[in-house]
């Protein structure tokens, strides 16, 4: 039978994926996006399970705000891309300090 | 048995899909695969009876974060191979604390396994009430104890919003945009009117 611990092991082999896609791709912001929506992917699985093992619903509406904050992060990370590239012609993240003020 | 089957086949999948995000060489397959994922996932949760959650995830990833996603790759014209320079230098620390990572997280649900660890009971304020379907359970919960933290979650969102408009908004010059306050300063008089001359007869203006 499954149980909630093989939720909490595809939760955390999903999150060091995350981390990992963190380190290999450190000069594609667009797949270091990806990565950690994935992070808050392997978050929200394990919410949602242990929610689901002990019979208590808050854990899917916490979900339900990670998702939101996601979304946000997602968009607003995009947008930045976005204007970034507009003015340098790249998004290599190398250079990005040249952003400061 | 078949639940056990399912299981095994949406993490299976889940956590190949989430492997190939991170390691393919173009981003446009990367994006693919982390919708993948996402579908894998929502398969997951639905197995745990987390209806809404799971369609929430299809919705809200599917349908707008990976869009928007495969739009920015789409859009900027980008050479992705330069990019993956370093790649193989970075492969062997990403893989240590990867492992280490790992570890400790196996450590931890050994722990949890042999016993030492008690999860806590809840309360079961937030249980679903007999009879209730996961949907109806839920927005029983988020209309009445967690109003104030579900209006929060959409002013972020309207922050979110705005901020992406005013970040990517730009004003071309050259191009003539609409003024609105000279529409509405606009008289009837100074309007097009629509004459039908007889013929011959010229229009006065």
């Amino acid at each position: 039978m499954i149980g909630v611990e093989h939720y909490v092991v595809v939760s955390s082999i999903l999150f060091v994926l995350g981390v990992l896609g963190i380190f290999l791709n450190r000069k594609n912001v667009i797949v270091l996006l990806m990565a950690i929506e994935l992070i808050l992917l392997a978050v929200n699985i394990n919410l949602v399970a242990f929610s689901a093992f002990l019979h208590d619903l808050t854990g899917q509406i916490f979900a339900m705000f990670v998702l939101t904050v996601a979304a946000g992060e997602a968009a607003v990370g995009l947008a930045i891309l976005v204007i970034y590239f507009r003015r340098r012609g790249s998004i290599a993240v190398d250079d990005v300090n040249r952003m400061k003020g | 048995m078949i639940q056990t089957i399912a299981f095994y086949l949406f993490a299976v999948l889940t956590i190949a899909s989430a492997a190939a995000t991170i390691l393919s060489r173009n981003p446009v397959h990367s994006v693919l695969f982390l919708i993948l994922a996402f579908f894998n996932a929502a398969g997951l949760m639905v197995l745990t009876g987390a209806e809404f959650i799971a369609m929430l995830l299809v919705i809200v990833y599917v349908g707008a974060v990976a869009v928007l996603f495969l739009f920015v790759v789409m859009m900027l014209d980008i050479d992705f191979a330069e990019l993956r320079a370093g790649f193989v230098k970075n492969f062997p620390l990403g893989m240590l604390v990867a492992v280490v990572l790992l570890a400790e997280m196996v450590l931890g649900i050994g722990a949890y396994k042999a016993g030492a660890l008690d999860l806590g009971t809840p309360d079961g304020t937030a249980a679903t009430p007999a009879g209730a379907s996961n949907v109806e359970a839920i927005g029983g919960l988020m209309y009445s104890r967690y109003l104030f933290l579900f209006e929060a979650a959409g002013l972020i969102l309207l922050v979110a919003m705005v901020g992406a408009i005013v970040l990517t908004h730009r004003q071309r010059s050259g191009t003539r945009g609409q003024k609105i306050s000279k529409q509405n300063a606009r008289r009837p008089d100074e309007a097009t009117v629509n004459v039908k001359p007889e013929v011959g007869k010229g229009v006065s203006l």
